[in-house]
C-alpha cells in the first residue's frame, strides 16, 4: 500500500510539473497573444490539481486538504476572470492578432461603441444579435 | 525513490521559468509578459510544494494561498491599466 502511494505520488507530481513545462514551451513557440494565453492556462487549474493531490497523499495528512482545496478553488475561480481581463485589453488595444480568428462575435459590439459617443448604453440592433 | 521524482520535477520546472524569463524578455506587448509573469507564479507555486514534499512539513501552505491570490490582482491589474489607454 505503502508503495503504491509514493508511486501514485511520483505519477501526480510529473504530470504536475510537465504542465507547468508545457506552459513554458506554449508560451515560447505560441505566435500570438490569445493562442499563448491558451496555453498559459494550463498549470493553472490540472497541473495544481495533481500537484495539490500528490502533496496531501504524500504528507498522509487529511488537515492540509481543506487549505489546498482554498487555493485550488482560489484559482478555479480567479483563472477565468483574470483571462477574461487579459483577452479584452488584449482585443481592445490590438494586441491580439485578429486575422488568425475565425469567428469574431464581439466585432460587431466593438465597432458600434467606438463609433458613438461615450454614453454608456451599447444597443445592438435586433436582426444583428443573430 | 522521491530524489529521482525531485531531479525530474526541478529540470522540468528550471526549463519552464526559463522559457517564462525568455517570454518576458521578448514579449510584444505588455500583456504577453503579464501571461509569463502569471505562469512564472505558479512555477513558484508548484516549487514550494514540491519543496514541502521533499522536507515533510507544511510552512508553505499560506504562502502557496496568497500566491494564487497576488497572481490574479496583478494581472487584473495590469490588464485594467492597459485598456485604460487604448486610444494611446
Amino acid at each position: 500500500m505503502e508503495m503504491f502511494l509514493d508511486i501514485l505520488v511520483a505519477v501526480f507530481l510529473i504530470l504536475g510539473c510537465l504542465m507547468s513545462l508545457i506552459a513554458g514551451i506554449g508560451l515560447l513557440t505560441f505566435p500570438d497573444m490569445l493562442t499563448r494565453m491558451h496555453a498559459a492556462t494550463k498549470p493553472q487549474v490540472l497541473g495544481f490539481l495533481l500537484i495539490f493531490t500528490g502533496l496531501a497523499i504524500h504528507l498522509r495528512s487529511w488537515a492540509v486538504v481543506p487549505v489546498l482545496a482554498l487555493a485550488w478553488g482560489m484559482q478555479l475561480l480567479t483563472a477565468p476572470v483574470s483571462a477574461h481581463m487579459i483577452g479584452r485589453s488584449g482585443y481592445r488595444t490590438k494586441h491580439a492578432a485578429k486575422d488568425s480568428l475565425y469567428a469574431d462575435e464581439l466585432k460587431l459590439v466593438v465597432d458600434k461603441v467606438s463609433s458613438m459617443p461615450a454614453t454608456g448604453v451599447i444597443e445592438v440592433p435586433e436582426e444583428e444579435k443573430k | 525513490m522521491i530524489e529521482i521524482v525531485m531531479w525530474i520535477c526541478g529540470i522540468m520546472l528550471g526549463l519552464a521559468s526559463i522559457a517564462c524569463v525568455i517570454r518576458v524578455a521578448k514579449g510584444p506587448s505588455i500583456l504577453d509578459r503579464v501571461l509569463a509573469l502569471d505562469v512564472m507564479l505558479l512555477i513558484i507555486s508548484v516549487a514550494l510544494c514540491l519543496e514541502m514534499i521533499y522536507n515533510k512539513h507544511t510552512d508553505f501552505l499560506l504562502f502557496v494561498v496568497a500566491a494564487c491570490t497576488l497572481g490574479f490582482i496583478g494581472s487584473v491589474t495590469v490588464s485594467r491599466y492597459v485598456s485604460d489607454q487604448r486610444n494611446a
